[in-house]
């Protein structure tokens, strides 16, 4: 149940200021390890890939580092501080199934919800301010490309252009760290790989730290800056060559694994055992 | 000759006519307190609809009449049962909500607490023997018989409702589009659900008083599913459900005063009458390859 620990590749330049930092940590739930011994960093600018299994604790990790989860045991730190103090500079966008149909809300109310939504009191209509929130909606819209659509009701638009306007959301408030959990679940293959471009995009045009919860690496290995691999109750950070590979991921899952490259470039994770809880992954 | 039955008072002269709806203070009472009434229940309405908690909005409307038979029976101002129940009821809903175990449970769960509420009124009011002089008033209010007292209570209330409303306008229209993201966001979101069912329960008690148990849930619910239907600006919504609210309120009172029809009956035929053109029309529209038309950009 440890941790594998791999170097992280020296880089040239200035040193990166840490975004997340998990020391030894661990978390519990219902009397159930999820994972412990958990000890990752992720810099600023970064663009991560949290990976693994049904059941293995990606979503639990990613509201641990919103400081909705406790940790059991170890640190966690965001840009310093702890988990709870740092909300204000994260984005987050959960783990759901798209707004159906009747939804009668327009995207850029929701775009604009992220900016004020927690505020008190009525906005005071032409006001200085209103026009600032509305200037920097339309930004962000237009920085996800949905400029199009952002008008319509969002029940009405594509899967694709839902997380296109909800990643808006995230990123209204210039957060310095962006969590998104399983944005790439419900779409296509072009789909998933235009939004992981997206991200990739943003990262280095905002100079935001992203960690990108999902179910397959291939749609966003060409983008990705660094992997988070949990499985077997422990974790291994490191970039994608360094992680999916048969040595790393058998020592993670304490049982043989093979990774097989196709002819494409494309990874295959193959003898990786399924988590004994399937369905717990939606609380986990 | 139909028309000349029904509308016995109408000198169909459209200046005396409105000079006689304004002629006596009963009337004038009513239309203060219809148009007070429409606008409160035109702004927590569209909230109702777009939380879609229609359902337990009707159960709280169906509270206030057991709540109502109960003060009688008890001896007590009739006020405090509406209150108490109504109060009761949005605190239970709230619980209902909270445990959230699924969608169907939920709503299996009202459904169980409205069918107690409508027992326990009709067990109330037949161990009542004394004159309650009706299941009627306490069901369909007494519009035609508000006093001035109540005009102002009746606005204290409303001011206080909306004002609620106004201040939490923002975090609760996030915590009812978005609760996930908006909890992260810092949004108290449960706190909000429990809160905006009391303010609804404060409504409905209020208002039930005068436009009975029935005629408030069709103020609170048909306007702002119109409004939802017509537009999905949040500040243009609230404001059409508050005007479509204030027009089959005051056309209620207005057809009901010249007729032999009572007002419950005119108010929810408009506004249901409105609604349906409006799902028809919307209909047409979006066959039409048009279905931006109500946008706007």
């Amino acid at each position: 149940m440890t941790a594998v620990p791999v170097p992280r590749k020296p880089e040239a330049g200035t040193p990166t200021a840490t975004a997340v930092a998990l020391d030894q940590a661990a978390i519990r739930l219902g009397g159930r390890t999820i994972w412990s011994d958990v000890s990752v960093t992720v810099a600023e600018g970064d663009f991560v890939a949290v990976l693994g299994p049904n059941g293995a604790g990606k979503s639990t990790m990613i509201k641990a580092i919103l400081g909705l989860l406790p940790l059991a045991a170890g640190t966690l730190s965001v840009f310093g501080d702890s988990a709870g103090e740092a909300k204000g500079r994260i984005g987050y966008l959960p783990q759901r199934h798209g707004f159906d149909s009747a939804t009668r809300i327009r995207g850029v109310d929701l775009v604009q919800l992220g900016l004020d939504g927690a505020r008190w009191g009525l906005p005071v209509p032409g006001s200085p301010a209103r026009r600032r929130d509305a200037d920097r909606v339309a930004e962000v819209v237009d920085l996800v490309g949905a400029s199009g659509y952002a008008r319509q009701p969002i029940g009405q638009l594509s899967g694709g252009e839902q997380q296109r306007l909800l990643i808006a959301q995230a990123l209204v408030r210039r957060p310095k760290l962006l969590l998104l959990d399983e944005p790439l679940d419900s779409l296509d293959l072009p789909n998933q790989a235009a939004v992981a471009a997206l991200v990739r995009h943003i990262c280095e045009e905002e100079g935001v730290a992203v960690l990108l919860v999902a179910h397959d690496i291939n749609p966003i290995l060409s983008y990705l800056d660094r992997v988070i691999y949990l499985a077997g109750g422990g974790a291994i950070e490191g970039s994608p060559e360094e992680v999916i590979t048969s040595e790393t991921l058998s020592l993670l899952y304490g049982a043989p694994i093979e990774v097989l490259r196709a002819s494409d470039g494309r990874l295959v994770v193959v003898g990786q055992p399924e988590a004994p809880f399937v369905h717990g992954d939606r609380h986990g | 000759m139909v028309e000349a039955a029904v509308f016995q008072q109408l000198s169909w002269n459209p200046l005396t006519d409105l000079h006689e709806l304004f002629a006596y203070p009963f009337m004038v009472n009513a239309l203060e307190a219809g148009t007070i009434v429409a606008v409160m229940a035109g702004v927590t309405g569209w909230f109702m609809v777009l939380r879609r908690q229609t359902f337990a909005g009707h159960t709280l409307s169906v509270i206030a009449f057991p709540g109502a038979a109960a003060a009688s029976l008890a001896g007590l101002p009739l006020a405090v049962g509406y209150f108490g129940f109504c109060g009761l009821g949005a605190v239970a809903l709230a619980g209902i909500a909270g445990s959230r175990r699924s969608l169907s449970a939920e709503s299996a769960a009202i459904g169980s607490l409205q069918a107690l509420a409508l027992a326990l009124g009709f067990l109330f009011v037949s161990l009542y023997h004394g004159v309650l002089n009706g299941l009627d008033s306490l069901l369909f209010g007494t519009f035609l018989g508000i006093t001035e007292r109540q005009v102002g209570v009746l606005l204290a209330v409303a001011a206080a409702a909306v004002t609620l409303v106004g201040i939490a306008a923002r975090p609760l229209f996030f915590a009812s589009v978005d609760p996930d993201v908006a909890r992260a966001g810092g949004v108290p979101v449960s706190l909000l659900g429990l809160g905006f069912l009391l303010v609804l329960g404060l409504s409905v008690a209020e208002t039930s008083q005068i436009t009975g148990a029935l005629l408030v849930f069709a103020l609170l619910v048909t306007p702002a599913a119109t409004a939802h239907q017509l537009t999905s600006r949040p500040a243009l919504g609230i404001a059409l459900s508050v005007l479509l609210a204030l027009v089959v309120t005051w056309l209620g009172l207005a057809l009901a005063y010249f007729s032999i029809y009572p007002v419950g009956f005119f108010v929810t035929s408009l506004s249901f009458g409105l609604y349906v053109l409006v799902r028809v029309g919307r209909g047409f529209a979006s066959r039409a390859a048009a279905p931006l038309a109500l946008e706007g950009a």
